[in-house]
């Protein structure tokens, strides 16, 4: 039913481990943004009291430094994700398509 | 002619805010404002000049779509911001922002936290399995008939109810910003983005959405520099000043009124954060670059323009409080602060562009601020074109017989009539309360696409017949639910305060669930032929996925 080059890349180890690392490596990254957004909305959602306590001496509350740090987060998360995903595992994957291809 | 309150305090009260969205509400027409009319004339000109050369450009049904996958992630990046920044979010959230402070951040993170789940779970995987639409994804391994007719009824939904919004907003923009009348807009609108997609296609529809992103990034930045700069940098100093002035003080640094009980704070998360990763005109973005690898560069973009423009309207809501509540006379109706903004309460980013730039920059802003809608209604439009002539005419009723050009023809159809179909609702919906509409969009798109899209991607067992039955049960549920809700129940079809049925902000928690518990069970209960077959599909499907091998490439251009 399968093509042989996806039948061999099936049953090679190689594939196998990099799909492996590559999807528990998103999977990691996903529940930590789950984590940290819902986390954010339902500490607002059942304290909201926590935000708005000062820092400091001035008028800064907790919750500005924190809600910014989500958005700061979020873009360092993706480009982490990105970058790791652009360089380690597509080198490993154009050597494992190579190898099937020849 | 200046007197206007915009009901967002009113909004804001009634608890639905969120769940609401940032709409634009009703507005009053103001003066002409022909610096403004001038800049936004200089920017159609240059669009439709665009739209030309992208006419040359444009030759096969892959150009059409795709702008010919040719485009760079850095590029693709600027468009899908460009495509997702609205006007709303723009004047909507700094205006929250200028009302209640720090709700107004709570809001633009909302808006934020989608893009990385693309990122990790979705990016690479439309790109190595899909050719044209979402929709090419979805039933990859599937029957095609069914899939597809779901995937079309997702996608001109969605597309519908945005369209709306987006529409009765740039008709109520250009009332306060060009000081013209509300059909003016409408028709304006409808007809440069049938131009736009029509002779442009995806290429012409990517440069204006590049070009009104840059746009857009870099009076924002002026705006929120100006105001910085006039507090030495600190943001302290700006917090302090905006804490003394406005009639909230404290309040303005703590949580609101925006969320109230937990199971609404979750819901409407949810339908943020998973919307996003089911708008048909978003998904179809991931088509328009060569490989997996620009795919991701350019979710990764997008994230860092969407996050920084979201920090600069937080910056441009505080700045507006500084700078207009000092100068009532100039900003306030009847120069009372009692009365509200000239204009309505979204006018705060507008009026602070006048504070920092003088009347040039004002014009600048407020021919951005309508570019922008034209650049979102001409991805919808394109995403809508698409859903009818590749999935219902090519795939459906053709049976994926259809030649390129009679596929051509027919999205060019859709497009023309798309538009008619966009400025007839734009004007039927002038009066009605639309503030609902973004936000059901997005709890369709969470509900009914993103669940199907997934599973078909994730889970090996899934069927045809569990895909097709959980989306149209996620998608019934989003819609019927919302209707439940108190943002129609109460606010739209005029039921007293407190009956609605449904409590919560937005149904996405239980019709989300919904879809996905439907997809399992009816998938596991699946012991058809057909079944056989989808799950025999997995394992060539998932190489594809993860490597790439057979994807679609770049049309040589």
């Amino acid at each position: 039913m399968l093509d042989p080059t996806t039948a061999k890349l099936l049953a090679d180890p190689k594939y196998q481990e990099l799909v492996a690392v590559r999807n528990s490596y998103s999977w990691i990254c996903t529940i930590l943004m789950l984590i940290v957004y819902f986390g954010f909305i339902l500490t607002l959602a059942f304290d909201k009291a926590i935000f708005a306590q000062k820092i400091g001496d001035g008028v800064m509350s907790l919750g500005i430094p924190v809600g910014l740090g989500v958005i700061l987060f979020t873009i360092a998360i993706t480009g982490i994700y990105v970058r790791k995903a652009n360089t380690d595992f597509d080198a490993l994957k154009d050597a494992l398509v190579k190898d099937v291809q020849k | 002619m200046k007197k206007s309150l915009i009901a967002l305090g009113a909004l804001l009260a009634s608890g639905a805010a969120l769940a609401a969205g940032a709409d634009l509400g009703n507005t009053t027409q103001q003066a002409t404002n022909w610096t403004a009319i001038v800049m936004f004339g200089i920017f159609v000109l240059f669009t439709l000049f665009i739209t030309k050369w992208a006419a040359g450009k444009t030759k096969t049904a892959a150009d059409f779509y795709t702008a010919g996958g040719g485009i760079t992630g850095f590029q693709n990046g600027l468009a899908i911001a460009g495509d997702y920044m609205s006007a709303a979010s723009f004047l909507g959230i700094s205006g929250l922002v200028f009302a209640n402070g720090f709700d107004g951040l709570i809001f633009s993170i909302g808006w934020l936290v989608g893009w990385p789940i693309i990122t990790f779970l979705l990016a690479e995987r439309l790109r190595n399995l899909g050719k044209f639409t979402f929709a090419d994804v979805a039933s990859y391994r599937f029957s095609q008939t069914p899939v597809r007719i779901f995937a079309a009824t997702g996608s001109l939904v969605v597309v519908a109810f945005y369209m709306i919004a987006q529409m009765v907003g740039a008709g109520q923009l250009i009332k306060v910003l060009f000081g013209l009348d509300y059909t003016i807009a409408v028709v304006l609108v409808g007809i440069l983005m049938m131009m736009y997609v029509l002779f442009g296609g995806m290429t012409a529809t990517t440069w204006v959405q590049v070009i009104k992103a840059v746009m857009l990034l870099a009076g924002a930045s002026f705006m929120a520099g100006a105001v910085m700069f006039a507090f030495g940098f600190s943001p302290e100093a700006l917090f302090a000043k905006a804490v003394e002035i406005h009639p909230k003080h404290d309040a303005l640094m703590a949580p609101g009124g925006l969320i109230k009980d937990p199971i609404s704070a979750i819901s409407v998360g949810m339908a943020l954060m998973f919307g996003t990763a089911g708008l048909p005109h978003i998904l179809m973005r991931f088509f328009t670059v060569p490989n997996a690898k620009e795919a991701r560069k350019s979710v990764g973009w997008a994230t860092v323009w969407i996050g920084y423009f979201y920090i600069l309207t937080f910056i441009i809501g505080f700045g507006a409080i500084v700078f207009l509540m000092q100068d009532p006379a100039a900003y306030y109706v009847d120069g009372d602060l009692a009365k509200g903004l000239k204009g309505g309460g979204n006018m705060a980013a507008i009026h602070l562009a006048n504070a920092v730039g003088g009347d040039l920059f004002l014009g600048f802003i407020s021919a951005v601020a309508f570019a922008t809608i034209l650049a979102v209604v001409a991805g919808l439009t394109l995403a809508g074109a698409s859903a009818v002539s590749h999935d219902l005419y090519a795939t459906v009723i053709k049976q994926g017989k259809a030649d390129a050009a009679s596929e051509i023809r027919v999205s060019k159809i859709t497009t023309v009539a798309l538009a008619i179909l966009a400025i007839f609702l734009g004007i039927a919906f002038e009066k009605q309360n639309v503030a609902y509409m973004v936000m059901l969009a997005f709890a369709i798109a969470c509900s009914a696409n993103f669940p199907v899209l997934f599973m078909s991607l994730m889970w090996k067992d899934c069927t045809t017949k569990g895909a097709v039955t959980g989306g149209f049960v996620g998608l019934i549920a989003s819609a019927g639910l919302t209707i439940l809700s108190p943002t129609v129940w109460e606010a739209v079809i005029g039921n007293p305060k407190g009956s609605a049925p449904f409590p919560y902000g937005s149904p996405a928690l239980f019709s989300m669930t919904a879809a996905f518990a439907t997809i399992w069970i009816v998938s596991l209960l699946d012991k058809s032929a057909r079944a056989q077959i989808d799950r025999e599909g997995y394992p060539a499907q998932q190489v594809r996925c993860e490597t790439g091998i057979g994807a679609a490439g770049a049309s040589g251009h």
